[in-house]
């Protein structure tokens, strides 16, 4: 295909799209509508995966320790358990925390009164330990009760279960809504400029009538879509940029040390504008290319 | 030019709208192609220009046989004929100019030797001082000279037309039919299908005519033949 030609095509999609005024709108709204819905969609859902992370990596068991009366036996027990623990393929940090600091932690937590028991401390020595994969945590709480000197591992089996499942259930949920949604985009788009597209299936006719090769009928059609594409990802993009914007200098000062945690601007927007124009681009082309080939095919 | 060779045409509903065709049509010919409404006579000139292809039997146009001819060569093949409409089959929203050089960007011509091209044959369809205006500015007579303009810019060996005047007055059928015959005088063969009595009576020429799917008549200067 000669130089001129490619330019052609690209002069006669620009000129199509102002030619075919309101198809044009029609399509480009519906991109930009849809498209809307997916970015605020696939910000929700990243925060929401985000927070999820986040609360899985803060899952932790509790490993206590066997009381042992002689101090200097039980510093070398403690250090050595600390160390089989570390050596547990799949752990990630264990933290000591000896019985004064547990008991410190439990007098923040209940109050004043048990301040009591700093006279006899009952409470044993601890080690925190989280794992690489919070889903191996059980695996990992398994292999610790086996150990010496472990007096119980505190890993709240059924919470941990509960916490893991619910989470699992969350992120599936939101990627069969996000498919769904995907798929409804998808089929809303590539109607439309199809709609466009039959209703200029006279051009294609006379175009192929005059002798055009198909690649000369379907290439100014695709270019259109791909600018009916990106012109309908352009306010979805800027929108939901100035929004997020915001949105995260609003409320991430306040969620500071909350559960729920917001993503940073960057690169979420960056990720969420890359995903919006290529959607478009890619529903664009596709919506064109099918409908082409249609008459094409006549 | 073209040769049809013992053509058959069977539709999928069972109409048969070729049965047995066989005639050669020479260079620089005028044909009419006359015939009473589903004779098969745009059936016949649809094959000249592959919009259908026969079950059986050959199509040879400028040698090409469209008949074992592959999808993909279609396109080449209709650049070397023009075809006109009875309805026009101009692109609404282009002007007239553009109307007439989409024929040649089709082909990648160069832009400077599509504007020559494109004066030219609206100079011959008189028409040029209308390039600017859109089709539905114009009238019938009008845009079916702009339609015969651009079958002829890439000067096809062959124009093929289908009931060109039927859409028309009898004051601008008759100024078609002159372009026509200016077109034919050039060298052009010409083949068209009409229901049109008096200009076939008038402007004499080869008549062919079509009945029940097969030739009823072939004769040099022949009369229309039918009533009405």
């Amino acid at each position: 295909m000669k130089g001129r030609t490619i330019r052609r095509h690209f002069r006669e999609s620009f000129k199509s799209l102002s030619r075919n005024g309101w198809m044009t709108f029609a399509s480009i709204s519906a991109v930009t509508v849809t498209l809307l819905l997916v970015g605020v969609f696939a910000i929700l859902m990243m925060n929401l995966n985000h927070t999820a992370t986040s609360v899985e990596e803060d899952v932790e068991v509790k490993v206590l320790i066997t009381i042992i009366e002689d101090e200097q036996q039980a510093k070398a027990a403690e250090e050595k358990l600390i160390e089989q623990v570390k050596k547990i393929p799949g752990v990630a940090e264990a933290r000591y925390s000896s019985k004064d600091e547990e008991l410190n932690l439990l007098i923040e937590k209940l109050g004043d009164e048990f301040k009591l028991y700093e006279q006899s401390n009952p409470l044993r020595s601890a080690i925190y330990v989280k794992a690489a994969d919070p889903q191996d945590i059980l695996k990992i709480s398994d292999q610790i009760k086996k150990l010496e000197h472990v007096h119980n591992v505190v890993d709240g089996k059924d919470t941990v279960e509960n916490l893991f499942d619910f989470l699992e259930t969350a992120r599936n949920i939101g990627l069969v809504l996000i498919l769904g949604l995907l798929f409804t985009v998808i089929f809303l788009i590539s109607n439309t400029i199809r709609i466009t597209i039959i209703a200029r299936k006279d051009e294609i006719e006379i175009m192929k009538l005059v002798g055009a090769t198909n690649s000369f009928v379907r290439i100014p059609f695709l270019l259109e879509g791909m600018w009916i594409g990106i012109l309908g990802a352009i306010i979805p993009m800027v929108a939901v940029s100035v929004a997020y914007y915001n949105l995260y200098n609003a409320l991430a000062p306040q969620l500071k040390g909350q559960l729920l945690q917001m993503l940073e601007v960057s690169p979420l927007i960056w990720q969420v504008n890359g995903l919006m124009i290529i959607l478009g681009i890619f529903i664009g082309l596709w919506g064109s290319f099918m409908s082409v080939r249609k008459f094409l095919k006549a | 030019m073209i040769s049809m060779k013992d053509v058959y045409k069977k539709y999928p509903n069972g109409v048969v709208a070729a049965n047995g065709i066989s005639v050669d049509i020479g260079q620089g010919e005028f044909v009419y192609v006359v015939g009473p409404s589903g004779a098969g006579k745009s059936t016949f000139i649809k094959m000249m220009y592959s919009e259908e292809k026969p079950t059986s039997g050959d199509v040879i146009i400028n040698g090409k046989n469209i008949t074992t001819m592959k999808k993909s060569q279609i396109p080449q093949l209709r650049r070397e004929l023009g075809v006109v409409f009875q309805d026009f089959k101009l692109l609404p929203k282009l002007n007239v100019f553009e109307n007439v050089a989409f024929a040649l960007e089709v082909i990648e011509e160069h832009p400077k030797v599509i504007k020559k091209r494109v004066m030219e044959v609206l100079d011959l369809v008189g028409l040029k001082h209308k390039m600017r205006m859109l089709p539905s500015e114009l009238s019938g007579g009008e845009q079916q000279r702009i339609s015969i303009a651009r079958s002829i810019v890439n000067v096809p060996s062959i124009v093929i037309a289908d009931e060109p005047t039927g859409n028309l007055d009898p004051e601008n059928s008759w100024e078609i039919m002159k372009i026509f015959e200016e077109i034919n005088t050039r060298g052009t063969t010409v083949v068209m299908a009409t229901h049109n009595r008096e200009i076939v009576n008038t402007i004499r020429k080869r008549v062919i005519a079509i009945e029940g799917g097969m030739i009823a008549r072939d004769i040099n200067g022949g009369d229309y033949g039918y009533e009405g």
